[in-house]
């Protein structure tokens, strides 16, 4: 084969490779009409790399995000930027924030970071600052009003107690099923600064929150929550149209409370359980919510993925790239007013790897 | 106590094979004392089970079952003994605990009568208490 005939297959392998993995159709829908301001930004969210010694990681949560970040490169066309949502370490610990860093290198295009609590509870965020800037922070794209928020602050005098080491909280914290575990919080000080920075934006702009953490009430036990929710959803309350998306609970979630959508990230490490599993405790299941399909324990990354955004009419259509599944498009219907899973949503089409017990 | 009880259950059992009648029968008795030791001997299994399955194991890789079983969901121990597609046969809860052990634990797998195996199956099903048995359900 001569050099540039090989170049050839190569460009019409990565192409063929492509037009498998993505639902082209989705990402026509955002370039092919319409205003000039949609655009797409790519959302991939907990790879919770472990660190075991030297230099060995786990290598499952390796390979989920090596996953992500390459099919995320093969986005056509290219999305504005890409947003990860949160524990990139397991243990908060340096070792594991730079190697999923490292990893992230990869990815082609500008990363905007959100703070987990596995990112967290080490040595309260230090480190994480270190590398990648504030846990909190706003910013302006293409009419959209983009703000991060660091949703999983904990009571102050629990964050401060004395304790035996830095480790030591944070194993408190990365426990989900921890009875001593303490409620998810924004806090006094961001909610005022974030009260602050919605004061300057207009009502009709769309805003897109970030947060780690659900911005609302489903499972304390587990966390899938965040204790000052209601205090941040007032703030949202007098715009027009607002996304939030959120990390954190490793499986699909969707709702509508009054003027905000909500939608959850899956986890490129491994999916969790819907709270109602758990037999012993009462838990909610945010109203919209077709859930992922049960993961088949055979297959290391089935259940897990990443997702890509289409941001159209200041709305978010979230197309969830699920390897070892048939992926999933969650868009917003503007005639019902909420968002709908585009195959499922009807009970009528789903399957009994959709039931969760 | 617990061999006068193993003794009456015995004798119990003859008095019935042998068909005899008119010796009073000596069916096995326990009181609120007993009922509470054995709750706590189970509970002591229980928690034993908790540590385990919250990082106790000591596998190298540090991966713990309750990273993807918060408090033993989706497990499901009611639906067991069930099919499991890629073992190709009908398997006992133990064999899928060994799987997990085996893959995302990376370790070696329990003798199905191990004193951990047991352990992690008491807090499993103790999580799971009072869910209508299941067998075969997937
Ligand atoms: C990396 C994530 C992960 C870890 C760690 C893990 N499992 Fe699993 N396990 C799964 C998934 C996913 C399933 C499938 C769940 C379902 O059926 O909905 C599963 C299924 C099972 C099942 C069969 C459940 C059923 O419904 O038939 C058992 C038993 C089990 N796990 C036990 C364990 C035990 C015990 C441990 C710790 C030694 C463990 N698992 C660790 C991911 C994990």
């Amino acid at each position: 084969m001569s050099n540039s005939s090989r170049r050839n297959f190569l460009k019409a392998g990565s192409a063929m490779l492509a037009a498998s993995a993505l639902p082209i159709s989705v990402v026509e829908l955002a370039f092919g009409k319409g205003s000039d301001e949609n655009f797409t930004f790519a959302y991939i969210s907990d790879s919770h790399i472990t660190h075991i010694k030297g230099n060995k990681f786990v290598n499952n949560w390796d390979r989920g995000l090596i996953r992500a970040v390459a099919e995320a490169n093969l986005l056509d066309p290219r999305p504005d930027f890409i947003f990860y949502g949160g524990d990139i370490a397991q243990l908060g610990k340096p070792e594991e924030i730079d190697h999923g860093l490292e990893i992230l290198s990869g990815l082609r295009g500008d990363v905007h970071y959100v703070m987990g609590e596995h990112d967290y509870y080490t040595d309260l965020g230090e480190y994480w600052q270190k590398q990648l800037g504030p846990d909190h922070y706003s910013f302006d794209h293409k009419g959209v009003h983009f703000v991060v928020l660091n949703s999983i602050l904990t009571y102050e005098k629990w964050m401060h107690q004395k304790w035996e080491s830095g480790m030591h909280r944070m194993k408190q914290m990365a426990r989900l099923d921890n009875p001593n575990g303490q409620p998810f919080m924004v806090g006094d000080a961001q909610r005022q600064w974030l009260k602050a920075d919605l004061d300057k934006v207009s009502k009709d702009t769309p805003v897109v929150v970030f947060s780690h953490s659900p911005l609302q009430k489903i499972f304390k036990a587990w966390n899938f929550w965040t204790e000052d929710a209601e205090q941040v959803q007032a703030l949202l309350k007098p715009f027009d149209k607002v996304t939030v998306l959120y990390g954190h609970v490793h499986q699909i979630h969707t709702n509508q409370i009054g003027n905000i959508s909500f939608h959850a990230a899956m986890a490129t490490a491994w999916p969790w359980p819907y709270p109602a599993a758990y037999t012993q405790k009462e838990s909610l299941l945010p109203k919209l919510t077709v859930e992922m399909n049960r993961a088949d324990p055979f297959f290391e990354r089935d259940a897990t993925g990443w997702q890509f955004i289409n941001m159209h009419t200041g709305n978010v259509d979230v197309n969830y790239t699920l390897p070892d599944n048939a992926n999933r498009v969650v868009a917003y219907d503007t005639k019902l007013g909420h968002p709908v899973d585009t195959r499922l949503q009807d009970n009528a089409d789903r399957t009994p790897a959709q039931t969760h017990y | 106590m617990k061999f006068n009880k193993t003794v009456s259950v015995s004798a119990a059992f003859i008095v019935l094979a042998l068909g005899v009648s008119g010796l009073p029968a000596v069916a096995e008795e326990f009181d609120e004392m007993d009922i509470e030791h054995w709750q706590e001997e189970y509970m002591t299994v229980v928690d034993r089970g908790d540590k385990a399955f919250h990082g106790g194991l000591g596998n190298e890789n540090t991966v713990s079952c309750d990273q993807c079983h918060p408090n033993g969901a989706n497990i499901h121990p009611e639906t067991y003994p069930k099919f499991q597609t890629q073992l190709g046969k009908v398997v006992v809860l133990g064999e899928m605990i060994n799987w997990c052990i085996m893959n995302p634990l990376e370790a070696d797998a329990l003798p199905l009568d191990d004193a951990v195996m047991v352990a992690l199956q008491a807090y499993i099903h103790h999580e799971r208490r009072g869910v209508a048995l299941a067998p075969g359900k997937h």
